[in-house]
């Protein structure tokens, strides 16, 4: 609806997005892709697309995060590389 | 992590007294809202697919707080396994009764062979229908995937 607020909110996307690829530690680059997760919901809802904004609001934060962390627990919490 | 690990094993984690009780104040109003969401979903945002994913959202948030043990006291696996079958059954099987009587794939308005109503009423119930089974469907399967995941696949300890 105003360009600012998408603005603001996609630098803030961009930034999660960022911080997800450059985290050493895997459960902290989990967590941050939740935080991207519901960024993105928030942008799909100011830009009217509630329903997709619901998707990633149940799918993107709630379920693959739980997921995510659960895979993290079962392998090592260290990136390697 | 190795010291998350092992108390993880030994059950000492998490093991409190506020995250149980609020688990079991929020579990029943995620489930209602998710009934909700599917039984709004052919005329408010939302549907099958985002309510199916809130009730395994419920069951899961359960066996995070407990273990895995207890969520199947509440909701077993055999159970589960039904539940998504029928659910998948509920899909193609009202798709292909359309196709049988008449229609085509998925065209509801065919339905009024059965039923003598409006063609546009069984559209309209048609969706819901579907989206019964899509939501049974959509539950099943994330809590199985929860449950292999966490469990590395034996199902005897969770988180």
């Amino acid at each position: 609806m105003t360009w600012q607020l998408d603005l603001l909110i996609l630098a803030l996307v961009l930034i999660c997005a960022v911080a997800t690829i450059m985290a050493r530690d895997l459960l902290g680059a989990a967590v941050i892709f939740g935080v991207y997760s519901f960024l993105m919901c928030l942008l799909w809802a100011e830009m009217g697309a509630v329903d997709v904004a619901f998707t990633e609001a149940t799918v993107g934060a709630g379920i693959s995060t739980v997921l995510f962390i659960a895979a993290v627990l079962r392998t090592s919490r260290r990136c390697k590389d | 992590m190795k010291h998350l690990q092992e108390k993880a094993a030994l059950r000492e984690f998490g093991d409190n007294q506020i995250i149980r009780v609020s688990t079991r104040i929020m579990v029943p109003f995620i489930q209602l809202f998710g009934l909700y969401v599917i039984a709004h979903g052919h005329v408010s945002p939302g549907g099958g697919f985002q309510g199916g994913v809130l009730l395994g959202a419920s069951y899961i948030l359960l066996a995070l707080a407990f273990d895995l043990k207890t969520s199947f006291k509440n909701f077993s696996e055999s159970m589960n396994g039904i539940l998504g079958n029928v659910g998948a059954l509920i899909y193609v099987g009202t798709a292909v009764l359309c196709a049988l009587v008449g229609g085509l794939f998925l065209d509801y308005s065919a339905l009024t062979a059965l039923l003598p109503i409006d063609p546009i009423q069984w559209r309209y119930l048609g969706v819901f229908i579907v989206e019964v089974g899509v939501g049974l469907a959509v539950m099943s399967i994330m809590l199985s995937l929860y449950w292999d995941l966490s469990s590395g696949g034996d199902m005897d300890e969770g988180l």
